[in-house]
């Protein structure tokens, strides 16, 4: 059986996000890693490997974008993964990455894929259940487990205040979230060596349309200062009520 | 880095380089940043959670979150792979040192089991005890310690009483003595010993096992800080050692102990800088959120001032930590070149720049404590709260001037080693110092018409040289080259050559960014300030030097010359430093 982790690469998240004229994002000084999710879903991948029961005998990442993204490709084979595809384009939107990921998924027939909930840059939650569509196999979402038992999945959905177990057969695609593996992995240097020699192939992406058109960017408005009025001038409190805050 | 022009130890204050001589931080490779984000998630996952438990002066607890290292494979990576290591250059091992280096009392453990624990046997020891011991040092199944210090021998490492006789039927060393201050005692499973055979009047080096007969570990010290990292006492009574266990020669001790800390010294100058960026962190944070007078305290001039300082010194220490790393590569692949074995031939490159890894240590383990001093400041009464990582990284910064040698030994190698060196025209420093001398009457600050930016910078260094040669040669002079009891004005020499070093490291790399398009005007403020402080600290120590000679014609003449060699263009300090602290305030922590 083979497993394909998609991940993508994203500003680590304590980056201080700025755009450049409302409509990219200023990437100077940006540290670029594995979009959290997804390297939690790689974790888990790698755990479902290294029980020989499940008989995997691949985890594959697959990335689609340009190759400024092969350090955290690079960082997925130091973690454990044993090859990676990045697809040579620079994606407009989930659409388009679906699109492209469900070509490598149907040339190389993994059984098991597995998506992140969401990725920390755009928040999309949409490429895993586009992918299913495209590959027109199930798709389960907010998965916070999954096992091989005698061949069949057993996957656990985080339902409203409880949860869900469910079996779906091979192919299928999981978005996974928290719960899917404890941490994720902090590459071993035996791994980072390895990574060297480990390859990724460059898959030249086919014409997809792009569907989406980012108008611009907005940041959050900063946060009002707090006014501190004295106990004495109440008189100013309600001015500031009714002419500033337009509350009273 | 081919075709670079690579300087011998002390060659700096004769010579310069050219921008594109020195390695900088911003050219780590995408591997080397790998290895080092597995150390900084390491510390995150294991150490920061940990740390109260760890300095309660858990053995236990400590001694498995360093197995947990040798797991993730960090404690083999400047170990050659035939021995389990991973043969990773000298900047990788640096790079690590430095992250490592934010792991408070970890940080010590490690870096003793990965250096003084484990080096002495991978560099002078044969094949049989390499694959025997080094193999399990490097994967963590084996903590290592580094015995030298006894209660009678300190700085005077020699000095030590510890005895060793052989047996009579030749198979054993029989081991007797005290040793003390052992990093990793409770816990560390080998031992690099290091005791007189009969009569010697010099160190021999054994490999002891703690579970040999005779070997007994007193509880741990209780001390100051770095409270999670294991000190104590060890005892040795009739320990048997078998003969093969003697590492190198009968004799040769000494020589492997003060190489293994010349090793220690450079590893400790990047260690440091881990630490520094994260008191830096700390501080920045804190100012960002504590509000006074009802604004943040990081808009007050007196705080920034602070900040921006913090943020110079480390950047001046990191500067010279990597450009110290790059020579020592290209050394040791020299030496490797021909045909020496791994260990010696990083052991000789080290021992060549010892000048200079005594510096890192001082400059460095002085940077760290003033940071960290003004980390606790910025936060106020809530620094001195022991629920605050200010306080324990303020605790844990004050053993790095002390161990390792301390920074008073460190001064004295660097002056001493340097005139010494250039007395046995290892390198021509008296043929310049000379010239100077010579000339010192008609000596002047040089300033062109039209000057570059970096060629007035360029001068004023050249400049402080010349004043640094003039105080060698006068001292020298004056004292007819006995100048071991003249340790103050030695001292004022070191710090001479020491500030020297670190400038022109930091120039360097500031003028290298620039050629690279990073023409952010972060680096220049820095260098300014640097350099226009650096001017009166300069000044300063060649006049104490100066007026300690008490010859009155002569100290005119030289403190006229010093005056025109220290001579810079002004800066508005004020508004640099504001510079420089805005950007750490604005990104929330130290962003260089
Ligand atoms: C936490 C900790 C961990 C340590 N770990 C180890 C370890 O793992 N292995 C090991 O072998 N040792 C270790 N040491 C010992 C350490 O290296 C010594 O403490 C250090 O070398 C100083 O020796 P001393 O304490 O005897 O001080 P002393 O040598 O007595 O020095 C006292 C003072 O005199 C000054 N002084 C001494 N000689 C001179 C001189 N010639 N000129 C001018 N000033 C001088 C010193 O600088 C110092 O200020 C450790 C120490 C500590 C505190």
């Amino acid at each position: 059986m083979k497993v394909l982790v998609c991940i993508s690469n994203v500003p680590d998240t304590t980056t201080k996000v700025k755009f450049v004229d409302e409509s990219k994002l200023d990437t100077n000084g940006i540290q670029w890693v594995i979009n959290p999710w997804d390297e939690l879903a790689l974790t888990r991948a790698l755990e479902m490997k290294e029980d020989a029961s499940n008989g995997i005998e691949a985890v594959t990442v697959a990335h689609v974008g340009l190759a400024a993204a092969e350090p955290t490709i690079r960082k997925a084979l130091a973690i454990g993964a044993d090859n990676a595809i990045r697809v040579n384009v620079d994606p407009k939107d989930a659409y388009e990455v679906a699109s492209q990921l469900a070509q490598v998924v149907k040339a190389e027939n993994f059984e098991i894929v597995l998506c992140g909930i969401e990725s920390a840059d755009h928040n999309g939650s949409t490429v895993g259940g586009m992918l299913a569509e495209f590959l027109e196999c199930p798709s389960v979402t907010c998965v916070s487990s999954l096992k091989m038992e005698g061949g069949k999945s057993v996957i656990t959905r985080e339902i409203d205040g409880g949860k869900e177990i469910v079996s779906v057969p091979t192919p299928f695609v999981a978005v996974v979230q928290k719960g899917i593996a404890k941490e994720p992995r902090i590459a071993a240097m035996r791994g980072i060596m390895a990574a060297r020699t480990k390859p990724i192939k460059v898959a030249e992406p086919q014409a997809v349309a792009s569907l989406t058109e980012v108008k611009k960017y907005e940041m959050p408005k900063p946060r009002a200062a707090c006014k501190f009025v004295d106990a004495e001038n109440a008189g100013e409190l309600i001015a500031l009520l009714q002419n500033e805050a337009k509350v009273l | 880095m081919d075709n670079r022009k690579i300087l011998n130890s002390g060659e700096f204050l004769i010579d310069t380089l050219e921008a594109k001589d020195v390695f900088i931080p911003e050219e780590f490779n995408e591997e080397q940043l790998m290895i080092a984000k597995s150390a900084q998630d390491f510390l995150e996952a294991e150490v920061y959670p940990n740390l109260d438990n760890l300095d309660k002066g858990d053995r236990e607890l400590m001694s498995a979150t360093l197995k947990k290292s040798g797991d993730l494979g960090l404690m083999g990576v400047a170990l050659p792979e035939e021995y389990g290591g991973f043969g990773q250059n000298f900047i990788t091992q640096m790079l690590l040192a430095e992250k490592v280096g934010a792991g408070y009392s970890f940080s010590v453990a490690f870096m003793a089991h990965c250096g003084i624990g484990t080096l002495p046997i991978a560099y002078y020891g044969n094949d049989f005890q390499r694959q025997k011991y080094v193999t399990k040092l490097a994967t963590g199944e084996f903590i290592g310690a580094y015995c030298l210090t006894e209660p009678g021998a300190g700085s005077d490492a020699n000095s030590g009483k510890t005895n060793a006789k052989l047996s009579e039927d030749g198979k054993h060393y029989i081991i007797n003595g005290q040793k003390m201050w052992i990093t990793n005692a409770g816990f560390a499973d080998v031992e690099t010993v290091f005791a007189k055979i009969d009569n010697d009047r010099i160190l021999s080096a054994f490999i002891v096992e703690k579970a040999m007969p005779g070997v007994t570990v007193a509880p741990d010290e209780h001390k100051m800080g770095i409270k999670g990292s294991s000190t104590a006492q060890i005892f040795y009574n009739d320990v048997k050692v078998p003969v093969e266990n003697l590492i190198g020669e009968r004799g040769e001790g000494f020589r492997i102990a003060l190489s293994i800390l010349h090793m220690g010294r450079i590893k400790l100058g990047a260690n440091v800088i881990g630490a520094m960026k994260k008191a830096i962190n700390d501080s920045v944070k804190y100012a960002n959120e504590r509000k006074q007078f009802g604004v943040l305290i990081s808009t007050f001039g007196a705080i920034k001032y602070k900040i921006a300082q913090q943020a110079i010194k480390t950047f001046t220490a990191e500067s010279a930590v990597y450009r110290l790393s790059q020579d020592i590569d290209d050394l040791l692949n020299k030496n490797l070149a021909k045909g020496m074995d791994k260990g010696r031939a990083t052991i000789e490159a080290l021992a060549h720049y010892a000048v200079e890894a005594a510096i890192l240590k001082v400059y460095g383990s002085e940077a760290l404590d003033y940071v960290v001093d003004e980390a606790v400041q910025i936060h106020g009464g809530m620094g001195y709260s022991a629920e605050v990582a200010v306080e324990r990284g303020y605790r844990d910064s004050r053993i790095n001037r002390i161990f390792e040698g301390t920074n008073e030994i460190n001064r004295l190698i660097v002056a001493d080693t340097t005139i010494k060196r250039a007395q046995k025209n290892e390198f021509d420093l008296f043929g310049h110092a000379d010239k100077v001398y010579a000339e010192m009457n008609s000596v002047s600050c040089g300033k062109k018409d039209g000057e570059t930016y970096f060629e007035s910078k360029r001068r004023y260094l050249s400049n402080f040289k010349k004043a640094t040669l003039l105080i060698i040669k006068a001292v020298s002079k004056h004292f007819n080259f006995k100048l071991v009891p003249e340790q103050e004005v030695m001292n004022n020499i070191s710090e001479m050559i020491m500030e020297i070093y670190e400038a022109e490291s930091l120039a360097l790399r500031v003028e290298k960014l620039d050629n690279m398009g990073k023409k952010d005007e972060i680096y220049r403020d820095i260098l300014n300030v640097y350099l226009y402080d650096l001017a009166d600290v300069i000044k300063k120590s060649a006049k104490d030097a100066i007026n300690s000679l008490e010859n009155a014609e002569e100290s005119l003449n030289l403190t006229t010359a010093i005056d025109k060699l220290t001579t810079v263009d002004a800066v508005n300090v004020k508004f640099a430093r504001r510079r420089i602290a805005d950007r750490m305030i604005e990104a929330n922590g130290y962003i260089l």
